[in-house]
């Protein structure tokens, strides 16, 4: 009987004994947290992107309580919750304009000419066996390295090649470092035109392995309404983004590679299998 | 002494790997071996509370359940209470030493986060400890036992986590795919380490 008393007193005895220590160190060595921070990771997304440029959405919460940064900073919050957090502290927003990632090239494995390669799927690892697999040295090599960065899975590798789509792009800008190639660019969202090419060879040279080449034809910059709309350098044409062309440029010029898109048609797969 | 803590560092390292050949600690090996980071930042909390939970835990039974006191002219011992005690002062002690880490130690309690809660209740930080007592280590040689088990944990977790970024880029069978291969891995990757027996 002894014993049975014996060590259910100790056990008792030794979890009182640590509940209290427990506790008293909790009140000693208690941290001050700001109750500002909390409340406002709560209304931030929570996907820890990194798009602001701070460790995750906790570390944010604490910039803009301590007055590094502000509220709209965030590039995936959505407008009114931008605006409580603002309330909340008693600042103001800002303004940020809404980004998204373009990936300049639209030489899917259909009109590409391509080569076996059996190594890492990995575009980082692809570039540098030869540029990858792909004949243009320019073009996506479509492994999904930045597919596989994006946050949001905002990226779809469609053919052997990444197609942002821009209703889920939030511009954190994760997949920009990713792209050996750099072919990832962030532009303004309201602009819908782009060249989905960034090969700066010959016309001819680009035509022999890619059929959806932008191959300086100009008849998009001569279509344009206004004259620097659409910026010729060398052998490629690119959206002027700070003068950009209205979404009914693409008819007008009647691009005959198609590599003048819109990026909302593009992610729909709208322009494939065109060319024959 | 020297020669003894030599022969349990290479023991429990490698030999007697906790993970590929005692089979302890399998499922945090799995659960956060997916990318090289949290695993070591697991690793890092594995080491840390193995050795203070071996520690304690072997001072407590040498000097409080092993002896036999006498109550009322009654011989008590009270060894059976082993399992029980050693869960609840473990769990106690990790969770006194995130309060402490906390208050001294932002960097350190922000890298280990989420694992030192985690590994609290692992059957390795448990196995650790009862097996220290199974083999009657003192204080000194049960501490030792303990890091070294946890660096050898450490160790298997790094390169199985390395191993399984490799898996990812690898063309893997449908069939295979996920947890299938990470286990065929890990049994690889313990036969690898059957090579060691023959150390100790």
């Amino acid at each position: 009987m002894t014993i049975i008393i014996t060590a259910v007193l100790f056990a008792t005895g030794l979890g009182v004994f640590l509940a209290v220590v427990i506790g008293a160190t909790a009140r000693a060595f208690a941290v001050e947290i700001d109750q500002r921070v909390e409340t406002i990771t709560g209304m931030l997304p929570g996907v820890n992107c990194g798009g602001c440029g701070y460790a995750g959405c906790a570390d944010f919460a604490k910039a803009i309580v301590e007055g590094r940064t502000i509220p709209s900073q965030c590039p995936v919050n959505t407008p009114v919750n931008i605006t409580r957090i603002a309330e909340y502290l008693g600042i103001t927003a800002g303004e940020k304009e809404k980004v998204v990632a373009v990936v300049r090239c639209s030489g899917s494995c259909a009109v590409t000419v391509r080569s076996p390669y059996n190594g890492i799927r990995d575009c980082r690892s692809a570039a540098l066996v030869a540029g990858g697999a792909k004949g243009c040295d320019f073009g996506c090599i479509g492994f999904s390295s930045c597919a596989r960065a994006c946050p949001f899975n905002a990226i779809e590798i469609r053919d052997g090649l990444a197609v942002v789509h821009p209703d889920l792009c939030v511009g954190c800008g994760k997949c920009v470092d990713t792209c050996p190639k750099s072919l990832i660019v962030l532009v303004p969202a309201t602009v819908d035109v782009h060249v989905y090419c960034n090969s700066p060879e010959k016309s001819v040279l680009k035509r022999k392995v890619c059929k959806t080449a932008c191959i300086a034809c100009r008849k998009c910059v001569k279509a344009a309404d206004s004259e620097n709309q659409m910026i010729v350098n060398g052998f490629l044409v690119a959206t002027n983004y700070s003068n950009p062309p209205l979404p009914d440029l693409i008819e007008k010029a009647a691009c005959p590679t198609t590599a003048l898109r819109l990026a909302s048609k593009h992610a729909s797969g709208a322009y494939e299998g065109v060319l024959k | 002494m020297t020669n003894d803590i030599l022969v349990i560092t290479i023991g429990a390292i490698l030999v007697n790997n906790f993970v590929l050949s005692k089979f302890l600690g399998i499922c945090p090996f799995l659960g956060v071996s997916k990318k090289l980071s949290t695993a070591l930042g697991m690793s890092g909390a594995v080491i840390f509370v193995m050795a203070l939970a071996s520690l304690v835990t072997s001072a407590i039974y040498k000097y409080i359940l092993s002896p036999t006191f006498t109550i009322n002219g009654t011989a008590i011992n009270l060894t059976f209470l082993t399992i029980l005690v050693f869960i609840v002062v473990i769990a106690a002690l990790v969770q006194l030493v995130e309060i402490i880490l906390q208050k001294f130690s932002p960097p350190l309690y922000q890298a280990l986060g989420i694992f030192l809660p985690l590994i609290t209740t692992n059957c390795a930080v448990l196995g650790a400890a009862m097996l220290n007592v199974q083999t009657n280590r003192g204080v000194m040689a049960s501490t030792v036992f303990g890091t070294c088990s946890a660096i050898g944990f450490a160790l298997a977790l790094v390169l199985f986590s390395s191993l399984r970024e490799r898996l990812d880029l690898a063309k893997v069978p449908t069939p295979f795919q996920g947890t299938a291969i990470a286990l065929i891995t890990a049994g690889i990757l313990a036969m690898v380490f059957m090579g060691f027996s023959g150390l100790v």
